[in-house]
């Protein structure tokens, strides 16, 4: 039994589509078997929504007049720098910058308390965002500087990209040393007294579909609570790590990188995010539908929190050393108990994923497919593979020796 | 019934004595202590909750101003803004009475107020602001 997207969407078309989130197909596969399932389901959602740093959005502000030329000037969104590298009024502002004047780790540990998701959560709010520039004149762009309100219904485009998001699995972080730490996993008490997780789990888009049969380029899925895609996998895929039998990876593995309209999201599913002693982020809603294109896609996606583990580092010493050492594995149930054992040691844990908004997100992306609003796409192209031989490099420093020649 | 919440704070020479336990058989109060920090030789302090009927709060009061503790009324409690939540859970580890708490079927958090002692661990906790600081 296999279907196409084709037929799933007519299907969709017709108000017939039969979707589960990835939480309520485990069940139904545990009470029909897979066979049975398979044929019955056409679509499975799934969801998560966690801090994502590689976020960021792109705008066009329009051109003032006389006419200034950004690109190449200094740009800010309420004191926090955008990137303005590009054609006279394109910028970009990420999810980590911080304005020049933050006070950073000068004080440990810092409070980070505005930067650029903060701006891109106040624009979607609605907000006027005051935008700043001091650049260079041009005969063709005279004006030098700006300084003016703006609001995200004044722009032209305003756009979420997202060079890597949605990581599939990810690290559990402890702390061995003696002093409290502060990491974008949280703050981490000494001598392992706590153990911060950041994963959707059996929620998760790519755990539901580990070996990416589904998704690829052109993807449309759930972002910030409009509808975005799938542009390409996201920096540092790494599809060639060690899996269980399953096929789930055990370390973080796939990414991907996604884009979508801001002027169609909302301030829930986009959250500007403050990590003492680290810095700002993003927190972003995404959901993915998996077409049950065939027994073996669904039965990806019936896996459980018990059929998932994630390895547990230590954040004061191996971490930041790029040792790959891995303390324990857990599995996510154990982690969602509040408690797991490490070497015989009882660690309370907490997550940085929002378990309850990644349901909520499967429930919408599931609602929108019944209604018909949401229509499955067919991948342009598929992401790289568990044995494409695709990794994840380190940096191998080659330090500069001044300029051949000089004295 | 009162209920009051308060910061006590106890001058090095009366350290060394057992106020609390006279706050309790002597003045008939019910003494919940949130949090205390007493070292030798240096002022102590403690934050609890003293219960019983408006008149005996009030001499209980009055018997600690008299011995030379200085007492304030707790000014500040912490507030949870659901608002502002997530429900990511990251508030859960620091928070060591419970106050804030994760349903695990739902995996919603919430707050009981009642069990806040104001540690105020869980600020610098949630990157989402959804834990703040207000006059009480």
């Amino acid at each position: 039994m296999s279907k196409t997207i084709q037929e799933i969407n007519d299907k969709i078309k017709q108000g017939r589509a039969v979707v589960c989130t990835a939480e309520e197909i485990i069940q139904v596969v545990k009470e029909k078997g897979l066979k049975q399932a398979a044929a019955m389901v056409d679509v499975v959602t799934t969801g998560t929504f966690a801090p994502m740093c590689s976020s960021g959005a792109y705008f066009n502000v329009g051109h003032a007049t006389p006419r200034i030329k950004l690109g190449g000037g200094k740009v800010t969104l309420n004191e926090v720098p955008a990137y303005a590298g590009f054609a006279a009024v394109d910028i970009l502002m990420g999810a980590t910058a911080i304005p020049d004047d933050d006070p950073r780790n000068k004080v440990f540990p810092g409070k980070f308390a505005y930067g650029g998701g903060h701006v891109i959560e106040d624009l979607v709010a609605g907000k006027d965002v005051r935008l700043t520039a001091a650049t260079y004149g041009t005969d063709c762009y005279p004006r030098k500087t700006l300084d003016t309100w703006i609001r995200l219904a004044d722009m032209n485009e305003a756009v979420l990209f997202n060079m890597r998001n949605a990581y599939q699995n990810y690290n559990v972080a402890v702390n061995l040393s003696d002093r409290v730490i502060y990491t974008y996993m949280g703050v981490l008490q000494p001598r392992m007294r706590n153990a911060n997780y950041c994963t959707a789990g059996q929620l998760s888009p790519l755990l539901n579909d580990p070996y990416y049969r589904s998704i690829g380029v052109g993807t449309r899925i759930f972002l910030g609570g409009g509808q975005g895609f799938v542009v390409s996998h996201g920096t540092q895929h790494n599809p060639g790590v060690r899996r269980s039998e399953l096929g789930l990876p055990q370390v973080p593995a796939g990414t991907l990188a996604v884009t979508g309209n801001l002027k169609t999201m909302s301030l829930k599913w986009l959250r500007g995010a403050s990590f003492t002693g680290y810095g700002v982020t993003l927190a972003v809603g995404l959901g993915l539908p998996i077409p049950i294109l065939n027994e073996e896609i669904l039965a990806f996606t019936a896996v459980t929190d018990a059929d998932i583990t994630a390895p547990v580092v230590d954040y004061s010493e191996a971490y930041p050393n790029v040792k790959p050492e891995i303390l324990a594995e857990v599995t996510v149930a154990q982690l969602k108990t509040g408690e797991i054992a490490i070497n015989g040691k009882r660690v309370i844990t907490a997550g940085l994923s929002s378990y309850t908004r990644g349901r909520e997100i499967a429930l919408i992306l599931k609602a929108w497919i019944e209604a018909g609003t949401f229509l499955l796409t067919e991948p342009v192209a598929p992401m790289p593979a568990s044995d494409s031989g695709y990794r994840f490099k380190p940096l191998t420093e080659r330090p500069w020796e001044g300029l051949p020649g000089a004295v | 019934m009162s209920k009051k919440k308060v910061v006590l704070n106890f001058p090095p020479h009366l350290i060394d004595q057992p106020i609390t336990y006279r706050l309790i058989a002597e003045q008939g109060l019910k003494v919940n202590i949130l949090r205390a920090r007493i070292t030798p030789k240096e002022w102590g302090n403690m934050v609890a909750e003293l219960n019983g009927d408006k008149a005996r709060v009030e001499a209980g009061l009055r018997f600690l101003a008299d011995l030379g503790v200085e007492v304030e009324l707790l000014a500040e409690e912490v507030r949870w803004r659901e608002d502002r939540c997530i429900h990511c859970t990251a508030c859960l580890a620091p928070c060591p009475t419970r106050a804030l708490y994760v349903n695990r079927a739902t995996m919603k958090v919430g707050f009981d107020e009642e069990k806040c002692i104001a540690c105020e661990l869980c600020l610098r906790v949630c990157p989402y602001g959804a834990v703040e600081v207000a006059a009480g």
